[in-house]
């Protein structure tokens, strides 16, 4: 069951192509850490550390779809519940809030949103491919739908607000810097743990059942707990990126996990590029320009400021049209089209 | 239907049982105690009522779904979009013309024509490659609900039921029995009557053109072959646009529908293309019968939540897409 329709050669890309660029993989870590030198803290805060949130949702759909070859869009409602466990869990501005110190609430928000990341991956691995896509975004909306017009639990359509962002060793971690910082590295942490369980035993074996379960099933993998495990790491990084995403706006409401919502998460993550760990974070990045810039571009060009979504339907469009693997996969194609031509003169390329 | 009750009696009984007890709950009048407990018969038999209607509603939209996808394997996540652009030409129509049955017409045709588009520019170039049909249909639907949201604007419309639909009919069915012996009988919407008939007759239609005609063998044998239909000098392509302009065009129809008995706004064309993957998840992917039912089904889950527990009603749908999933992941009456 070919879901993500690849050259095979990638199963093998990842590993091989992060110690392969460790001088731009430097260079951005560098400029990413001195940014808050240059850098206004609108830019730092509504593109910067919203790019790594969205980046981190994104990632966990990545690591599903990349190396478990299960499109799950149900990430942006784990993110979700994470948010809305924590808020009710913990300090919040309606008269229900259960008032839990943050760090309980949110390793709590974190915990049983990773029993319902296994719980979706337990419904969704019953099924393959494109009837996946379909029941994760089925539990997408019912839990949009939910949210929206249940009062008594999660307060309808306005949402719960007046969140705190906690202040821990004397430092306000609302405040620009800090939160870019606070982003940043659990980002960069989040970055890592994929690339390092994409060269574990677990993320091999992940990669195999992806290529080709069957063999896998008669080498004695157990398949679908293999595929609910990933579920259950990829809830994980969703929930981190949700309790990022409260704390940054100081609440939660059903329109930041809509439908559209789950969908944008999809197109940040194809548009990177499923291939890689970085892609997500590249088109968190891209998402997060045209959503704040496009407004001001369209208005300069002389159409509607409004039809911003147009623009990035029409941009995702193009990318899915003329590169599957996204925005890296053009990166990389454009790379090896250099090397073919240099081993053509010397006479070799394979066809 | 007699090989069923004698390989599984036991179940047979409890369903007749279930048939019984929702006939009774129908048409008897309720005891009091029963009245007191699960509250008025009437709105039992309106949540009921808009249940099957609006599995009507939903089966339209979901029979062309399921149809496409049976066939060709494509999974056209822009079957919304379509269902909204029909009843937004269907609205145009009939509030320039003033006829109703017109713009079921241009519904039809723009959304046929739509689905045409669809099929020999998008489904053609990338066939058997399920992610890639999946996100570029969700790119189309990204852009079509903003170009329809930049025409038609944020507001919500209705489209006018005509006169000779309007107004309310008396059913036969005993709501209350009052102290004086009097017995009330439920009056209810004639459009939604009318309506659902509509889609039955389109149901029916549908199964003999699949199982009566020629045309429904080549489809048929489409769905089980379609390598070998093609080797065999049958002109697929023509057949695979043929179907999606059908499917598309019910969509499209569908959307005149909803426009008259609910509205057309942003949005209806996620709730509506939700609606139908639910519905054939649960009826079963490329079974019509399957749509039927899973319609019926949901409609029903959702009327009757939304009457006895109204923040909890999509819990309902939900919890029986699951069960479903859990005891019969490919649906209840899958084709295969």
């Amino acid at each position: 069951m070919a879901l993500v329709e690849r050259p095979p050669r990638t199963a093998t890309a990842a590993p091989a192509w992060t110690p392969s660029v460790n001088p731009a993989f430097a260079l951005v870590a560098i400029i990413l850490v001195f940014l808050p030198a240059v850098a206004s803290d609108f830019v730092l805060v509504q593109i910067f550390a919203w790019s790594y949130m969205l980046g981190i949702i994104a990632l966990s759909l990545m690591f599903l779809a990349g190396y478990g070859g299960m499109v799950s869009l149900a990430q942006i409602t784990l993110a979700g519940l994470a948010g809305y466990l924590m808020a009710i869990l913990g300090v919040n501005g309606q008269p229900g809030g259960l008032g839990w110190p943050w760090g309980i609430a949110t390793l709590v928000a974190i915990l049983v949103t990773m029993v319902f990341g296994a719980i979706v991956g337990a419904l969704a691995v019953r099924t393959e491919g494109i009837y996946m896509i379909m029941i994760t975004l089925a539990i997408a909306a019912a839990f949009f739908y939910f949210t929206n017009e249940n009062y008594a639990i999660f307060n309808g359509h306005t949402g719960i607000n007046a969140i705190p962002t906690p202040h821990v060793f004397g430092v306000d971690w609302h405040a620009p810097v800090p939160f870019y910082f606070l982003t940043l590295v659990i980002a960069g942490l989040c970055w890592a743990a994929v690339s390092y369980i994409s060269r574990t035993p677990f993320g091999l074996a992940l990669q195999g059942l992806r290529d080709n379960p069957r063999r896998m099933a008669a080498l004695g993998f157990n398949v679908n707990a293999h595929r609910i495990a990933a579920y259950v790491f990829a809830a994980f990084l969703a929930a981190l990126g949700g309790v990022l995403l409260v704390w940054s706006y100081g609440e939660i409401a059903p329109g930041t996990i809509s439908v559209s919502a789950a969908i944008d998460i999809l197109v940040i993550a194809v548009v990177g590029g499923l291939g890689n760990p970085i892609g997500p974070f590249i088109g968190a990045l891209i998402y997060a320009l045209l959503k704040t810039f496009a407004l001001d571009f369209l208005v300069a060009v002389g159409l509607d400021g409004n039809r911003y979504r147009l623009l990035i339907g029409l941009g995702f469009l193009v990318i899915v049209f003329w590169s599957p693997d996204g925005v890296i996969g053009l990166w990389e194609r454009w790379r090896r089209r250099g090397e073919t031509s240099q081993r053509r003169q010397g006479g070799g390329g394979h066809g | 239907m007699t090989k069923f009750i004698e390989r599984n009696p036991l179940w047979a009984l409890i369903l007749l049982v279930a048939l019984a007890f929702a006939l009774w709950l129908v048409f008897a009048s309720w005891p009091q105690g029963f009245e007191d407990v699960f509250g008025k018969k009437k709105l039992f038999l309106n949540a009921v009522l808009n249940g099957i209607t609006l599995g009507g509603l939903y089966f339209l939209v979901a029979s062309g779904f399921t149809l496409i996808f049976g066939l060709m394997r494509n999974v056209n996540l822009a079957h919304g979009s379509i269902y909204l652009l029909g009843g937004y030409f269907g609205y145009l129509t009939s509030d320039a013309t003033g006829s109703w049955l017109l713009a079921f017409v241009v519904a039809f045709i723009v959304a046929a024509a739509l689905g045409v588009v669809l099929q020999v520019v998008v489904f053609r170039r990338m066939e058997g490659q399920d992610l890639r049909q999946t996100l570029v249909t969700i790119g189309i639907s990204i852009v079509l609900a903003d170009l329809m949201l930049w025409w038609f604007g944020g507001n919500s419309y209705q489209i006018q039921t005509p006169a000779w639909l309007r107004g309310p009919i008396e059913l036969p069915l005993v709501t209350a029995v009052r102290s004086s012996g009097e017995v009330v009988y439920l009056t209810y919407p004639i459009v939604r009557l009318v309506i659902f008939l509509a889609s039955v007759v389109i149901a029916f239609l549908m199964w003999l053109a699949l199982n009566r005609t020629r045309i429904g063998m080549i489809v048929r044998a489409g769905v089980d072959d379609r390598e070998m239909l093609a080797a065999m000098g049958v002109p697929i392509q023509l057949v695979f646009v043929v179907v999606f302009a059908f499917g598309a065009g019910l969509a499209g129809m569908a959307g005149v529908v909803g426009g008259t008995f609910q509205s057309l706004s942003p949005g209806e064309d996620t709730r509506f293309l939700l609606a139908s993957l639910i519905v054939v998840i649960v009826g079963g992917m490329g079974s019509i019968t399957g749509a039927a039912l899973g319609a019926v089904i949901i409609g029903l889950a959702e009327q009757i939540g939304l009457a006895y527990f109204p923040t909890y009603a999509i819990v309902l749908t939900f919890l029986i897409m699951v069960l479903v999933l859990a005891l019969r992941p490919q649906g209840l009456l899958a084709a295969r």
